[in-house]
């Protein structure tokens, strides 16, 4: 769940330096609610050098298993039906890290993650990256590219969407956005050319910190 | 350790029922229904040492037809503990580290109080006159035998079936004496489904004319017919069809046709035989009423006003839920609703459904998934409390 759809080998790389990007957003000590916490990587990061209280979600059994097994507290369930359950303001942080584009309500369970943690922190490949657009405009085609790794009949994401998409909805949520790192082809965060108003074109992925307005 | 338990604490070694205490002399318990009891034996095992501090205990439930008589050999059948994987030097529940102990429950038919049991306060059996029990009270009981040895809290509750009853019971009854709960293959109340297949056991019993009305111990006879037909329909209900698909298929029993008569033709009905004579030869059919009755009225969300996050409200116990693929008997979705609960209640909480064809008495087998998961989750529990356990 937790993956963007991209190829094992390249993709992991890519997201360790995501997953550290957003580590670094979180205070120590804070309670970490994980969505998608996939093998529990960020977590044991945070639990171990943040000493924060973490918890997780995941859906795939396998990722359960070998988080529970790393002794991480973390529950077998999915982003769509098992947020709803936790009590408001149970967290300082809830993180969604490459999981928005996979579930079936991104608008709702954008507002569960607002509902349940005081801050939020979504992470998502940018369909609106350059490199995204020139493959859809010269080969009129659903892009394969290193953030939408696989091809439209295989991949998890099935809402993908911009950075100014995101953006829009999360006015029109009323949710504000206290920081937006956009990461470039080569995992720089906010590069020159990802900053401002051409990161939509210029980052292939983002992380945004989330707050309640 | 164990000697200086038994001169202190005035415990008594039976083989059969492993120790004895006496329990309630001075302030009886008082039952779910109102019935007191007191004074009255209870049965245990324990395996490890209990060390200085006293937080490394771990108590071990067991289901509706196991016992104390965790690892080791069990000393009436000769087989292996129900969870001699589990319990042990280097095992997910190290007795290198741990001090494991499991007491024979409340109503049970091996040294503690229960139906085949004397009524300490009378000399005579106490057959039928037993009260009625619930999974609360046996909890209860528990309590008072911890407060016997002297241990305020409990490392870990844990165990499967009714033992996940009465682990979820624990941490809503006393939450400050348990760090973590691992309640495994149960529910937080008894589906109708699960009583109906109960009442049928406790019918075959009752029907059976050697029962007496419960007092064929003071007879001299066994319903041995009635109690073997309930442990046969219950045996059922804790495989799956896939399980005996695998075991026994439709092969037939040392035959090569069918005998178009009413023999065991089939495998799977010579083995269902075998294990209804086997279970009478060890389990008392009183016992079997009551322990059932107390697993029918076991329901913690009516007992917390009707939701169950009441039950764990303000918890700081550490949960680990396991469920299993193929139990129908306590399908995933009954773990998932505690916890759902548990999440309402802000606790923390893990996880896992094991993947396996063995049915609900996947928690009794060899399942390496469940053992990791097991494993994983005491190790960080222990690491969170600041290792205690050494």
């Amino acid at each position: 769940m937790s993956e963007a759809g991209g190829g094992e080998g390249t993709e992991r790389a890519a997201l360790r330096g995501d997953l550290q990007l957003v580590a670094d957003l979180i205070d120590p000590r804070a309670r970490v609610l994980d969505v998608g916490c996939g093998d529990g990587a960020l977590l044991h990061y945070l639990e171990s050098h943040k000493g924060v209280d973490a918890r997780g979600v995941e859906i795939s059994d396998v990722g359960v298993r070998t988080c529970v097994s790393n002794g991480l507290s973390v529950i077998q369930g999915n982003a769509d039906t098992d947020l709803s359950d936790y009590p408001s303001n149970a967290f300082d942080y809830v993180i969604l890290t490459q999981t928005l584009q996979t579930v079936h309500r991104p608008k709702t369970v954008l507002q569960q993650l607002m509902r349940i943690g005081d801050r939020a922190i979504v992470s998502f490949a940018n369909f609106g990256y350059w490199r995204v657009r020139a493959y859809l405009m010269t080969r009129g085609r659903m892009p394969t590219t290193k953030a939408f790794g696989q091809p439209w009949y295989e991949t998890a994401n099935i809402h993908v969407c911009t950075f100014r998409d995101f953006e829009a909805l999360c006015r029109m949520l009323g949710i504000a956005i206290r920081r937006r790192i956009a990461v470039d082809h080569q995992g720089r965060a906010d590069a020159f050319l990802a900053v401002g108003p051409l990161a939509n074109v210029f980052g292939e992925f983002g992380i945004f910190l989330l707050e309640k307005r | 350790m164990d000697q200086a338990l038994h001169k202190s604490l005035d415990v008594q070694t039976i083989t059969r029922f492993g120790k004895v205490v006496e329990l309630g002399r001075d302030a009886p318990l008082t039952l779910d229904s109102g019935a007191t009891l007191g004074p009255f034996h209870m049965a245990f095992q324990s395996y490890g040492e209990l060390n200085s501090d006293r937080s490394n205990a771990v108590l071990a439930c067991h289901t509706l037809t196991s016992d104390q008589h965790i690892a080791g050999t069990h000393p009436v059948t000769g087989m292996k503990g129900w969870w001699d994987m589990i319990v042990g030097p280097g095992r997910p529940l190290d007795t290198d580290r741990y001090f494991v102990i499991c007491s024979n429950v409340l109503g049970g038919c091996m040294g503690t109080a229960g139906a085949n049991q004397l009524d300490p306060r009378t000399g005579e059996l106490f057959g039928t006159d037993f009260p009625v029990v619930t999974i609360a009270d046996m909890v209860r009981a528990q309590a008072m035998l911890l407060d016997h040895l002297g241990i305020d809290k409990l490392f870990c509750a844990i165990g499967g079936s009714m033992g996940g009853m009465q682990v979820l019971e624990w941490a809503a009854s006393y939450p400050e004496r348990l760090f973590a709960a691992v309640p495994i293959a149960c529910a937080a109340r008894h589906s109708a489904q699960n009583i109906a297949f109960h009442e049928v056991g406790r019918q075959a019993i009752m029907s059976d004319p050697d029962w007496r009305q419960g007092s064929y111990l003071q007879q001299g006879t066994t319903p041995r017919r009635g109690l073997a037909v309930a442990r046969m329909m219950a045996h059922i209900t804790y495989l799956s069809e896939a399980a005996l698909g695998r075991k026994f298929g439709r092969n037939l029993q040392d035959r090569f046709a069918i005998t178009y008569g009413f023999d065991a033709d089939f495998q799977v009905e010579s083995y269902l035989r075998h294990q209804g004579q086997s279970f009478v030869d060890r389990f008392d059919a009183n016992s079997y009423l009551y322990i059932t009755k107390a697993m029918d009225y076991f329901d913690l969300a009516t007992d917390h006003g009707g939701d169950l996050a009441n039950a764990f409200a303000g918890t700081t116990t550490r949960f680990c839920l396991i469920s299993f693929t193929s139990d129908w008997l306590f399908p995933t979705a009954e773990s998932r609703e505690i916890v759902h609960a548990l999440n309402a209640a802000a606790a923390n909480v893990s996880f896992v459904e094991i993947e396996t064809d063995t049915g609900h008495d996947a928690f009794l087998l060899n399942v390496p998934a469940f053992h990791a998961a097991l494993t994983g989750f005491l190790n960080g529990a222990a690491t969170h409390r600041g290792s205690p356990c050494s």
